[in-house]
């Protein structure tokens, strides 16, 4: 009963627990009522991830309606994996959530902020579920909507006007992606997107098409911030609170580079996307993304602004190995879609308990931290090596397949870039490790003491899955290989 | 000629998209922003809902003596899109009045130098 309306049940228990975690009373309620929500939602997409993993097909049609005519929730091995995320950090931050909310948001508006976390969590399981393009538009608006109004409740005032930024940007992101939607249709008639992937082989030459394709690839690439078109994510990483940012730095850029997957393979295969420009623009755009937003990661003053210039390097790495349209590059798109989820989820949450206990994430103001909060330091440091791409660690399994998808078209360029963007990675982590760990504590913090259990624990099960995941690459790997085969990548 | 009468519904759409588009880029205060935003997202609604339309079709109700109708769905999903359309600049107000309220001010350049 439960497996047959399983795709569903992801999608709907979010959306029905989200009004009512808002009217309950402000205290811990809102909260509990989330914290079990998002384990339910965690059960359930690892169950849907189990029954598809060998390679089945889950085609729910909602409301009885046949595809294409009624929209179609489609899980392969692809949107099983990104679900198990989403559902995943959903689950582990909300323990976190706890200390860090009572500390940062005011009482009077917590059960509206676990409604607008639980609506955010919606919108991105159910980009990851829906086989329908303008379905995924309005999840996208759904997710988006409610991650400005998260972003928009930190404590600095300049997190307003980083939301408002955001707004602006990723409104013109999902119109742009309107554009391409309505264009598609206007020449398929169908919005599904196994009839979308049917139909368009035979018209790929038409213009509307090429036009729709180039709204899409930016519409999609502003939501994921690719260089150049990142500038909304630093401000929002800093400014959001330390829970938002762990959940949307592991979440939001993921499941939007599963919709430029989804979109350019699935909806117009790879076939066409060597016909245009994309996949070199890819590579491009990949590679400067990489080196400048690392270079800039170096010359931040604030450890959530470094990470976040890191995310947008890190975003190269996975937008390039779109840009190989190869078996080898778009299975390590998908391993490190994972395993930066896992790295960037740890050291933002490491971050997090820095600010729970010192009030800011400015460099200045973190001075010797690092012994005075030993399991905090040690996770920045263990997610920092995964995050470099230390053998043994997650963060390896994934350069390892760029590498081996650079060495294979003989694209040496690139391969200097990825391993160069690794010793860039060095140095802005080593800056931090300094600040925490070699500069003499400031008199103000001499009492401070390690963060809380709460805290602590889901950062070091982020931390501990780094190590896992960097060992045992099973799971990543076959499933990533199960989604490429379904994504039918053709070789250059 | 026929290029532009022949899609005038397309013309005004790139007219009004471009519009806003460049409002959005141009103009330094929040609310302008937000006014061309909306005109921006208009334009698409129109797009959409003039691609629905059929040559000499009618209004898709079932009725004697009609049998070309005009494509329903592009109307219902614009339908949609208007509510996320509302949704978005109900927002982006809001945040207006907060900044307001912090900066003193809704235009760029001062938050900017504001900090």
């Amino acid at each position: 009963m439960i497996e047959t309306h399983l795709s569903l049940l992801l999608v709907a228990i979010p959306l029905l627990a989200a009004p009512i975690a808002a009217i309950l009373p402000n205290g811990r309620l809102p909260w509990l009522l989330t914290l079990v929500v998002t384990w339910i939602t965690l059960v359930l997409a690892a169950w849907q991830l189990w029954v598809v993993v060998d390679g089945d097909i889950i085609s729910y049609e909602l409301g009885g309606w046949a595809p294409p005519w009624g929209i179609e929730y489609r899980i392969d091995p692809l949107n099983a994996l990104v679900a198990l995320i989403v559902a995943g950090i959903g689950a582990i931050t909300l323990p976190y959530a706890l200390r860090s909310v009572e500390q940062e948001i005011p009482l009077s508006q917590r059960s509206l902020f676990y409604s607008a976390f639980l609506l955010c969590l919606d919108g991105l399981l159910g980009i990851t579920q829906t086989g329908d393009v303008f379905n995924l538009f309005v999840f996208l608006e759904i997710s988006s909507l409610s991650s400005y109004a998260l972003i928009s409740m930190g404590r600095d005032r300049r997190a307003l006007t980083a939301a408002y930024q955001y707004l602006i940007m990723g409104t013109i992101g999902a119109t742009f992606l309107l554009i391409g939607i309505g264009l598609l249709y206007a020449e398929t008639g169908t919005l599904n997107m196994m009839d979308l992937h049917a139909r368009l082989p035979a018209i790929l030459d038409h213009r509307t098409v090429h036009t729709a394709f180039a709204f899409i690839v930016v519409g999609v690439a502003l939501k994921l911030a690719l260089f150049p078109l990142h500038l909304w994510l630093p401000n929002a990483y800093t400014y959001a609170p330390s829970v938002i940012t762990v959940f949307l730095a592991a979440t939001a850029t993921k499941v939007a580079v599963y919709v430029m997957l989804r979109m350019v393979f699935t909806v117009f295969s790879s076939g066409f996307l060597l016909l245009t420009p994309a996949d070199d623009l890819f590579l491009l755009l990949g590679m400067f993304g990489v080196i400048i937003a690392s270079v800039s990661a170096i010359y931040q003053h604030d450890a959530k602004r470094l990470l976040a210039y890191s995310s947008i390097a890190q975003i190269g790495y996975m937008v390039m190995g779109m840009g190989f349209a190869s078996v080898l590059g778009v299975t390590a798109t998908i391993v490190h879609v994972f395993n930066h989820a896992l790295m960037k989820g740890a050291l933002f949450m490491a971050v997090g308990a820095l600010v729970y206990r010192v009030g800011t994430s400015s460099l200045d103001g973190l001075h010797g931290l690092g012994r005075q909060m030993p399991w905090t330091f040690g996770a920045i440091f263990i997610a920092g090596l995964s995050l470099i791409g230390l053998p043994g660690t997650a963060g390896f399994i994934s350069k390892w397949y760029l590498v081996l998808a650079a060495l294979e078209q003989q694209a040496w360029l690139l391969v200097v870039v990825i391993l160069g963007g690794s010793l860039l990675a060095v140095i802005y982590m080593w800056k931090l490790v300094e600040v925490l760990f070699f500069r003499p504590a400031g008199e103000s913090h001499s009492n401070v003491k390690e963060a809380p259990l709460s805290l602590l624990v889901p950062t070091w099960l982020l931390v501990l899955a780094n190590i896992y995941f960097g060992i045992n690459t099973e799971l990543t790997v076959n499933v990533a290989g199960q989604a490429v085969q379904m994504l039918e990548v053709i070789v250059k | 000629m026929e290029l532009f009468l022949g899609h005038y519904n397309y013309w005004i759409v790139i007219l009004l998209m471009m519009v806003g588009f460049y409002t959005v880029i141009s103009r330094g205060n929040l609310v302008k922003k937000i006014a061309g935003l909306n005109i921006f997202q208009v334009s698409v609604f129109l797009l959409y809902i003039s691609i629905g339309n059929v040559r000499d079709g009618t209004t898709p109700i079932i009725a004697e003596g009609f049998t070309q109708y005009s494509n329903p769905l592009p109307h219902v999903l614009i339908l949609t899109a208007i509510v996320v359309g509302v949704a978005t600049t109900a927002l982006g107000l809001a945040l207006v009045v907060r900044i307001k309220e912090a900066y003193g001010t809704i235009e760029e350049d001062d938050i900017q130098n504001a900090g």
